[in-house]
Protein backbone atom coordinates (compact mmCIF):
# COMPACT_ATOMS: atom_id res chain seq x y z
CA UNK A 1 0.00 0.00 0.00
CA UNK A 2 1.32 3.61 0.52
CA UNK A 3 3.49 2.19 3.24
CA UNK A 4 6.13 1.05 0.20
CA UNK A 5 7.96 4.43 0.00
CA UNK A 6 9.52 3.60 3.34
CA UNK A 7 11.01 0.45 2.13
CA UNK A 8 13.87 1.30 -0.13
CA UNK A 9 13.40 -0.36 -3.66
CA UNK A 10 16.29 -2.96 -3.48
CA UNK A 11 14.61 -4.40 -0.50
CA UNK A 12 11.10 -4.68 -2.05
CA UNK A 13 12.83 -5.87 -5.15
CA UNK A 14 14.64 -9.21 -2.87
CA UNK A 15 10.96 -9.21 -1.00
CA UNK A 16 9.36 -10.19 -4.24
CA UNK A 17 12.41 -12.61 -5.22
CA UNK A 18 11.36 -16.35 -5.44
CA UNK A 19 14.31 -17.34 -2.56
CA UNK A 20 12.84 -14.83 -0.23
CA UNK A 21 9.51 -16.27 -1.09
CA UNK A 22 10.74 -19.75 -0.57
CA UNK A 23 12.05 -18.90 2.82
CA UNK A 24 9.42 -16.48 4.21
CA UNK A 25 6.50 -18.80 2.54
CA UNK A 26 5.13 -14.90 2.16
CA UNK A 27 5.91 -11.76 -0.53
CA UNK A 28 6.26 -8.32 0.35
CA UNK A 29 4.02 -7.14 3.51
CA UNK A 30 2.55 -4.37 1.95
CA UNK A 31 -0.96 -5.21 3.28
CA UNK A 32 -2.70 -5.95 6.85
CA UNK A 33 -3.40 -8.78 5.97
CA UNK A 34 0.08 -10.18 4.13
CA UNK A 35 1.76 -8.10 7.21
CA UNK A 36 -0.46 -10.72 9.68
CA UNK A 37 0.64 -13.66 7.51
CA UNK A 38 4.18 -12.81 8.03
CA UNK A 39 3.69 -13.08 11.49
CA UNK A 40 1.90 -16.36 11.27
CA UNK A 41 3.54 -17.77 9.18
CA UNK A 42 7.34 -17.14 11.23
CA UNK A 43 8.44 -19.98 13.87
CA UNK A 44 10.04 -17.15 15.68
CA UNK A 45 6.87 -14.74 15.42
CA UNK A 46 3.63 -16.68 15.40
CA UNK A 47 3.10 -16.60 19.80
CA UNK A 48 3.75 -12.96 19.38
CA UNK A 49 0.44 -10.52 18.20
CA UNK A 50 0.22 -8.90 14.99
CA UNK A 51 -1.41 -6.00 16.54
CA UNK A 52 -0.11 -4.10 19.63
CA UNK A 53 -2.11 -1.20 21.49
CA UNK A 54 -0.01 1.68 21.32
CA UNK A 55 -0.25 2.11 24.96
CA UNK A 56 1.49 -0.82 25.43
CA UNK A 57 4.46 -0.17 23.59
CA UNK A 58 5.43 3.18 26.08
CA UNK A 59 8.27 2.73 27.90
CA UNK A 60 6.29 3.78 31.49
CA UNK A 61 3.80 0.62 30.14
CA UNK A 62 6.30 -1.81 30.84
CA UNK A 63 10.26 0.02 30.88
CA UNK A 64 10.96 -3.38 28.71
CA UNK A 65 12.42 -5.16 31.87
CA UNK A 66 10.57 -8.16 30.60
CA UNK A 67 12.36 -7.75 27.37
CA UNK A 68 15.40 -6.60 28.22
CA UNK A 69 16.01 -10.16 30.95
CA UNK A 70 15.19 -12.33 27.63
CA UNK A 71 18.14 -9.94 25.84
CA UNK A 72 20.65 -10.43 28.60
CA UNK A 73 19.51 -14.47 28.26
CA UNK A 74 20.20 -14.25 24.95
CA UNK A 75 23.38 -12.38 25.38
CA UNK A 76 23.91 -15.15 28.33
CA UNK A 77 23.62 -18.14 26.12
CA UNK A 78 25.83 -16.91 23.71
CA UNK A 79 28.55 -15.94 25.61
CA UNK A 80 28.17 -19.08 27.82
CA UNK A 81 28.50 -21.17 24.87
CA UNK A 82 31.69 -19.48 23.92
CA UNK A 83 33.07 -20.03 27.36
CA UNK A 84 32.50 -23.96 27.24
CA UNK A 85 35.03 -23.92 24.31
CA UNK A 86 38.05 -22.87 26.98
CA UNK A 87 36.08 -24.26 30.39
CA UNK A 88 36.78 -27.68 31.76
CA UNK A 89 34.71 -28.84 35.08
CA UNK A 90 37.28 -30.92 36.63
CA UNK A 91 39.34 -30.06 39.69
CA UNK A 92 41.63 -28.04 39.48
CA UNK A 93 41.24 -27.36 35.81
CA UNK A 94 38.05 -24.98 36.42
CA UNK A 95 40.06 -22.67 38.01
CA UNK A 96 43.20 -22.48 35.53
CA UNK A 97 40.49 -22.40 32.89
CA UNK A 98 38.72 -19.45 34.13
CA UNK A 99 42.58 -17.94 34.90
CA UNK A 100 42.94 -18.39 31.30
CA UNK A 101 40.14 -17.00 29.87
CA UNK A 102 41.32 -14.20 31.98
CA UNK A 103 44.96 -13.61 31.10
CA UNK A 104 45.65 -16.29 28.26
CA UNK A 105 42.71 -16.57 26.04
CA UNK A 106 42.29 -13.43 23.29
CA UNK A 107 39.19 -11.60 24.41
CA UNK A 108 38.44 -14.20 27.18
CA UNK A 109 38.17 -11.56 29.89
CA UNK A 110 36.17 -9.72 27.59
CA UNK A 111 33.61 -12.57 27.30
CA UNK A 112 33.86 -14.16 30.99
CA UNK A 113 32.96 -10.23 32.28
CA UNK A 114 30.66 -9.58 29.62
CA UNK A 115 28.78 -12.87 31.10
CA UNK A 116 29.22 -12.63 34.54
CA UNK A 117 27.89 -8.92 34.62
CA UNK A 118 24.91 -9.87 31.84
CA UNK A 119 24.04 -12.57 34.76
CA UNK A 120 23.99 -10.22 37.58
CA UNK A 121 21.99 -7.58 35.67
CA UNK A 122 19.50 -10.29 34.55
CA UNK A 123 18.82 -10.88 38.44
CA UNK A 124 18.48 -7.47 38.53
CA UNK A 125 16.25 -7.36 35.45
CA UNK A 126 13.96 -10.24 36.46
CA UNK A 127 13.32 -9.11 39.78
CA UNK A 128 12.47 -5.20 38.49
CA UNK A 129 10.13 -7.17 35.76
CA UNK A 130 8.24 -8.87 38.66
CA UNK A 131 8.07 -5.89 41.03
CA UNK A 132 6.62 -3.92 38.19
CA UNK A 133 4.44 -6.47 37.12
CA UNK A 134 3.12 -7.21 40.65
CA UNK A 135 2.72 -3.19 41.62
CA UNK A 136 0.69 -3.13 38.33
CA UNK A 137 -1.20 -6.25 39.44
CA UNK A 138 -0.42 -8.16 36.60
CA UNK A 139 -0.84 -11.06 38.64
CA UNK A 140 -5.30 -10.76 38.58
CA UNK A 141 -7.21 -12.83 36.44
CA UNK A 142 -6.58 -13.69 33.68
CA UNK A 143 -3.03 -13.78 33.93
CA UNK A 144 -2.46 -15.86 37.12
CA UNK A 145 -1.21 -18.82 35.38
CA UNK A 146 1.60 -16.58 33.61
CA UNK A 147 2.16 -15.09 37.18
CA UNK A 148 3.11 -18.70 38.41
CA UNK A 149 5.29 -19.36 35.51
CA UNK A 150 7.04 -16.05 36.07
CA UNK A 151 8.16 -17.09 39.31
CA UNK A 152 9.47 -19.92 38.49
CA UNK A 153 11.41 -18.25 35.86
CA UNK A 154 12.79 -15.72 38.80
CA UNK A 155 13.45 -19.26 40.71
CA UNK A 156 15.37 -20.94 37.71
CA UNK A 157 17.21 -17.69 36.94
CA UNK A 158 18.25 -17.63 40.38
CA UNK A 159 19.19 -21.73 40.17
CA UNK A 160 21.36 -20.19 36.99
CA UNK A 161 23.37 -17.68 39.05
CA UNK A 162 23.70 -19.86 41.76
CA UNK A 163 25.01 -22.91 39.81
CA UNK A 164 27.17 -20.53 37.87
CA UNK A 165 28.95 -19.26 40.53
CA UNK A 166 30.62 -22.41 41.36
CA UNK A 167 32.32 -22.62 37.80
CA UNK A 168 35.31 -20.46 38.52
CA UNK A 169 36.42 -23.27 41.50
CA UNK A 170 38.02 -20.30 43.42
CA UNK A 171 37.23 -19.47 46.87
CA UNK A 172 34.71 -17.67 46.65
CA UNK A 173 32.75 -19.90 45.01
CA UNK A 174 33.59 -22.77 47.36
CA UNK A 175 32.45 -21.13 50.34
CA UNK A 176 29.42 -19.71 48.48
CA UNK A 177 28.71 -23.38 47.63
CA UNK A 178 28.95 -24.91 50.81
CA UNK A 179 26.83 -22.12 53.07
CA UNK A 180 24.01 -22.54 50.87
CA UNK A 181 24.09 -26.52 50.20
CA UNK A 182 24.38 -25.92 54.11
CA UNK A 183 21.13 -24.41 53.58
CA UNK A 184 19.74 -26.87 51.20
CA UNK A 185 20.28 -29.48 54.29
CA UNK A 186 18.15 -27.47 57.16
CA UNK A 187 14.96 -28.40 54.99
CA UNK A 188 13.19 -30.90 57.30
CA UNK A 189 12.99 -34.78 56.83
CA UNK A 190 14.82 -34.84 53.36
CA UNK A 191 17.34 -31.65 53.34
CA UNK A 192 20.71 -33.83 54.50
CA UNK A 193 19.68 -36.40 51.05
CA UNK A 194 19.00 -33.50 49.43
CA UNK A 195 22.35 -31.77 49.86
CA UNK A 196 23.90 -35.52 49.24
CA UNK A 197 22.35 -35.50 45.55
CA UNK A 198 22.89 -31.82 44.93
CA UNK A 199 26.67 -31.98 45.72
CA UNK A 200 27.08 -35.75 44.72
CA UNK A 201 29.14 -36.40 48.11
CA UNK A 202 29.36 -34.71 51.42
CA UNK A 203 31.18 -31.73 50.61
CA UNK A 204 31.67 -29.41 47.80
CA UNK A 205 34.15 -31.63 45.34
CA UNK A 206 34.99 -32.99 41.93
CA UNK A 207 31.23 -34.50 42.13
CA UNK A 208 29.68 -30.93 43.09
CA UNK A 209 31.37 -29.07 40.32
CA UNK A 210 30.57 -31.49 37.36
CA UNK A 211 26.77 -31.56 38.50
CA UNK A 212 26.39 -27.93 38.82
CA UNK A 213 28.45 -27.75 35.47
CA UNK A 214 25.78 -29.78 33.87
CA UNK A 215 22.72 -28.50 36.00
CA UNK A 216 24.00 -24.57 34.84
CA UNK A 217 24.78 -25.48 31.36
CA UNK A 218 22.30 -28.12 30.36
CA UNK A 219 19.39 -28.43 32.75
CA UNK A 220 18.43 -25.19 33.60
CA UNK A 221 18.72 -23.34 30.46
CA UNK A 222 16.37 -26.01 28.56
CA UNK A 223 13.67 -25.53 31.45
CA UNK A 224 14.32 -21.55 31.16
CA UNK A 225 13.98 -21.76 27.59
CA UNK A 226 10.74 -23.92 27.50
CA UNK A 227 9.41 -21.73 30.23
CA UNK A 228 10.19 -18.44 28.35
CA UNK A 229 8.15 -19.57 25.39
CA UNK A 230 5.07 -20.92 27.60
CA UNK A 231 6.00 -17.05 29.37
CA UNK A 232 5.27 -14.65 26.17
CA UNK A 233 2.95 -17.14 24.12
CA UNK A 234 0.35 -16.73 27.33
CA UNK A 235 1.30 -13.02 27.61
CA UNK A 236 -0.68 -12.28 24.32
CA UNK A 237 -3.23 -15.12 24.96
CA UNK A 238 -4.14 -13.60 27.93
CA UNK A 239 -4.37 -10.25 26.36
CA UNK A 240 -1.44 -8.60 26.30
CA UNK A 241 0.34 -6.36 29.13
CA UNK A 242 -1.34 -4.80 31.51
CA UNK A 243 -1.37 -1.22 31.61
CA UNK A 244 -3.49 1.28 34.15
CA UNK A 245 -6.65 2.66 32.27
CA UNK A 246 -5.86 6.00 33.91
CA UNK A 247 -2.47 5.82 32.30
CA UNK A 248 -2.99 7.84 29.68
CA UNK A 249 0.96 7.95 29.08
CA UNK A 250 1.22 11.83 30.24
CA UNK A 251 2.22 11.17 33.60
CA UNK A 252 0.24 10.96 36.08
CA UNK B 1 -13.48 -46.14 39.81
CA UNK B 2 -15.96 -45.31 37.11
CA UNK B 3 -17.80 -42.27 37.62
CA UNK B 4 -20.83 -43.41 36.37
CA UNK B 5 -20.80 -41.60 32.74
CA UNK B 6 -20.09 -44.72 31.03
CA UNK B 7 -23.90 -45.91 31.41
CA UNK B 8 -25.26 -49.04 30.40
CA UNK B 9 -27.61 -48.80 27.40
CA UNK B 10 -30.25 -49.23 30.20
CA UNK B 11 -29.68 -45.24 31.08
CA UNK B 12 -28.70 -43.34 33.61
CA UNK B 13 -31.62 -45.21 36.21
CA UNK B 14 -30.47 -48.87 36.05
CA UNK B 15 -29.39 -49.65 39.60
CA UNK B 16 -26.39 -51.48 37.70
CA UNK B 17 -24.62 -48.29 36.39
CA UNK B 18 -22.66 -47.51 39.34
CA UNK B 19 -21.31 -51.21 39.06
CA UNK B 20 -20.61 -51.34 35.44
CA UNK B 21 -17.26 -50.57 34.38
CA UNK B 22 -16.06 -50.69 30.69
CA UNK B 23 -13.66 -52.72 29.25
CA UNK B 24 -12.59 -49.53 27.51
CA UNK B 25 -12.60 -47.68 31.17
CA UNK B 26 -11.02 -50.41 32.85
CA UNK B 27 -8.15 -50.56 30.20
CA UNK B 28 -7.75 -47.50 30.03
CA UNK B 29 -7.21 -47.08 34.34
CA UNK B 30 -4.75 -49.77 34.23
CA UNK B 31 -3.20 -48.30 31.65
CA UNK B 32 -3.35 -44.65 33.82
CA UNK B 33 -2.09 -46.75 36.78
CA UNK B 34 0.65 -48.55 34.79
CA UNK B 35 2.07 -45.05 33.53
CA UNK B 36 2.28 -43.74 37.19
CA UNK B 37 4.17 -46.58 38.87
CA UNK B 38 6.44 -46.04 36.19
CA UNK B 39 6.66 -42.77 36.13
CA UNK B 40 7.33 -42.97 40.30
CA UNK B 41 9.85 -45.89 39.24
CA UNK B 42 11.81 -44.35 37.26
CA UNK B 43 12.58 -41.11 39.81
CA UNK B 44 13.38 -43.58 42.53
CA UNK B 45 15.81 -45.08 39.96
CA UNK B 46 17.05 -42.00 38.93
CA UNK B 47 17.54 -40.69 42.73
CA UNK B 48 19.56 -44.14 42.97
CA UNK B 49 21.76 -43.58 40.16
CA UNK B 50 22.50 -39.98 41.59
CA UNK B 51 23.78 -40.83 44.52
CA UNK B 52 26.73 -41.73 44.29
CA UNK B 53 27.73 -45.45 46.00
CA UNK B 54 31.71 -44.73 46.53
CA UNK B 55 33.36 -41.36 47.41
CA UNK B 56 36.51 -40.23 46.46
CA UNK B 57 36.59 -37.84 50.05
CA UNK B 58 39.49 -37.53 52.38
CA UNK B 59 39.23 -40.46 54.76
CA UNK B 60 37.18 -39.46 57.74
CA UNK B 61 39.44 -41.03 60.35
CA UNK B 62 42.56 -40.56 60.46
CA UNK B 63 46.13 -40.18 62.07
CA UNK B 64 46.87 -36.90 64.24
CA UNK B 65 50.67 -38.50 64.73
CA UNK B 66 52.27 -38.83 68.50
CA UNK B 67 50.57 -37.45 71.35
CA UNK B 68 54.06 -35.45 72.31
CA UNK B 69 53.83 -33.41 69.45
CA UNK B 70 51.30 -31.65 71.44
CA UNK B 71 52.12 -29.34 73.95
CA UNK B 72 50.16 -29.20 77.39
CA UNK B 73 47.35 -26.43 77.33
CA UNK B 74 47.64 -26.37 73.62
CA UNK B 75 45.14 -26.04 70.81
CA UNK B 76 46.47 -27.64 67.28
CA UNK B 77 44.51 -26.92 64.49
CA UNK B 78 44.67 -29.77 61.76
CA UNK B 79 43.89 -28.02 58.63
CA UNK B 80 43.59 -31.41 56.28
CA UNK B 81 41.15 -32.58 58.18
CA UNK B 82 39.59 -29.53 59.79
CA UNK B 83 39.83 -31.10 63.77
CA UNK B 84 41.46 -29.00 66.35
CA UNK B 85 43.24 -31.49 68.45
CA UNK B 86 42.60 -29.52 72.03
CA UNK B 87 45.13 -30.89 75.12
CA UNK B 88 44.66 -29.73 78.34
CA UNK B 89 45.43 -31.04 81.81
CA UNK B 90 42.89 -33.82 81.72
CA UNK B 91 43.84 -35.20 78.36
CA UNK B 92 43.20 -34.55 74.62
CA UNK B 93 40.15 -34.19 72.62
CA UNK B 94 39.41 -33.51 69.03
CA UNK B 95 36.86 -31.08 67.95
CA UNK B 96 35.26 -30.39 64.75
CA UNK B 97 36.70 -27.19 63.11
CA UNK B 98 33.71 -26.82 61.04
CA UNK B 99 31.25 -24.27 62.52
CA UNK B 100 27.62 -26.02 62.85
CA UNK B 101 26.22 -22.63 61.32
CA UNK B 102 26.85 -23.06 57.74
CA UNK B 103 29.80 -25.21 57.41
CA UNK B 104 32.89 -22.85 56.93
CA UNK B 105 36.00 -23.13 58.62
CA UNK B 106 36.94 -21.56 61.88
CA UNK B 107 40.15 -20.32 62.93
CA UNK B 108 41.36 -20.73 66.68
CA UNK B 109 42.85 -17.36 67.59
CA UNK B 110 45.18 -17.64 70.67
CA UNK B 111 45.24 -13.82 71.52
CA UNK B 112 41.52 -14.35 72.17
CA UNK B 113 41.24 -17.81 73.22
CA UNK B 114 38.81 -18.62 71.16
CA UNK B 115 37.74 -20.55 68.03
CA UNK B 116 36.14 -17.61 65.36
CA UNK B 117 34.29 -18.58 62.34
CA UNK B 118 34.82 -16.15 59.54
CA UNK B 119 31.56 -16.11 57.65
CA UNK B 120 29.13 -14.95 60.18
CA UNK B 121 31.38 -14.52 63.45
CA UNK B 122 30.21 -17.21 65.55
CA UNK B 123 32.40 -17.64 68.47
CA UNK B 124 33.30 -20.53 70.18
CA UNK B 125 35.85 -21.91 73.40
CA UNK B 126 38.19 -24.26 72.70
CA UNK B 127 35.94 -26.73 74.11
CA UNK B 128 33.59 -26.36 71.51
CA UNK B 129 30.79 -24.19 73.44
CA UNK B 130 29.48 -21.20 71.83
CA UNK B 131 30.19 -17.95 73.09
CA UNK B 132 28.34 -16.39 70.14
CA UNK B 133 26.86 -15.64 66.85
CA UNK B 134 24.50 -17.46 64.50
CA UNK B 135 25.71 -21.00 65.44
CA UNK B 136 22.48 -23.22 66.90
CA UNK B 137 24.66 -25.54 68.12
CA UNK B 138 28.52 -26.08 70.06
CA UNK B 139 31.03 -28.05 68.13
CA UNK B 140 31.14 -31.63 68.07
CA UNK B 141 33.91 -33.35 69.78
CA UNK B 142 35.30 -36.28 67.51
CA UNK B 143 36.44 -39.79 69.19
CA UNK B 144 39.94 -40.09 69.81
CA UNK B 145 41.46 -42.70 70.44
CA UNK B 146 45.55 -44.01 70.84
CA UNK B 147 46.46 -46.36 67.66
CA UNK B 148 48.53 -49.48 68.74
CA UNK B 149 52.04 -48.22 67.94
CA UNK B 150 51.15 -45.00 70.02
CA UNK B 151 49.62 -42.84 67.47
CA UNK B 152 46.55 -40.36 68.18
CA UNK B 153 43.77 -41.29 65.86
CA UNK B 154 40.64 -38.90 65.50
CA UNK B 155 37.35 -40.73 63.74
CA UNK B 156 35.16 -37.90 62.75
CA UNK B 157 32.41 -39.98 61.98
CA UNK B 158 31.92 -40.61 65.80
CA UNK B 159 30.82 -37.88 67.81
CA UNK B 160 31.09 -38.40 71.37
CA UNK B 161 29.82 -36.59 74.79
CA UNK B 162 32.24 -33.27 75.78
CA UNK B 163 32.79 -34.01 78.97
CA UNK B 164 35.34 -37.26 77.38
CA UNK B 165 39.33 -36.67 76.81
CA UNK B 166 41.35 -39.33 76.45
CA UNK B 167 43.81 -39.60 79.22
CA UNK B 168 47.55 -38.22 77.97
Amino acid sequence: MANSFTITPALERLRATRVWKSIFRRGPALTNRTRSLAVFGNLFLHFLPVKVREKSLRVRASYYVGSISFLLFIVLTVTGVLLMFYYHPAVPQAYRDMKDLRFVVSNGVFLRNLHRLAAQLMVLAVFWHMFHVFYRGGYRPPHEFNWVVGVVLLLVTLFLSYTGYLLPWDQLAFWAITVGTNIISAMPLIGRRVRFVSLGGNLVGENALLRFYVLHCVVLPLIAIVLVAVHFWRVQKDGGLTVPEEDDGKGN
Amino acid sequence: MSDGKQTSPEGPSDPRTKLVTTRREFLNEAAAAALGVAAIGSMVVTYGYLSPNVLFEPPTTFRAGNPDLYAPNSVTFLEEQQVYVVRTENGFYAVSAVCTHLGCVTQWKPEFGQIACPCHGSKFRPDGTKIEGPAPRPLPHFAISLTADGDLQVDKLETVNPGQALKA
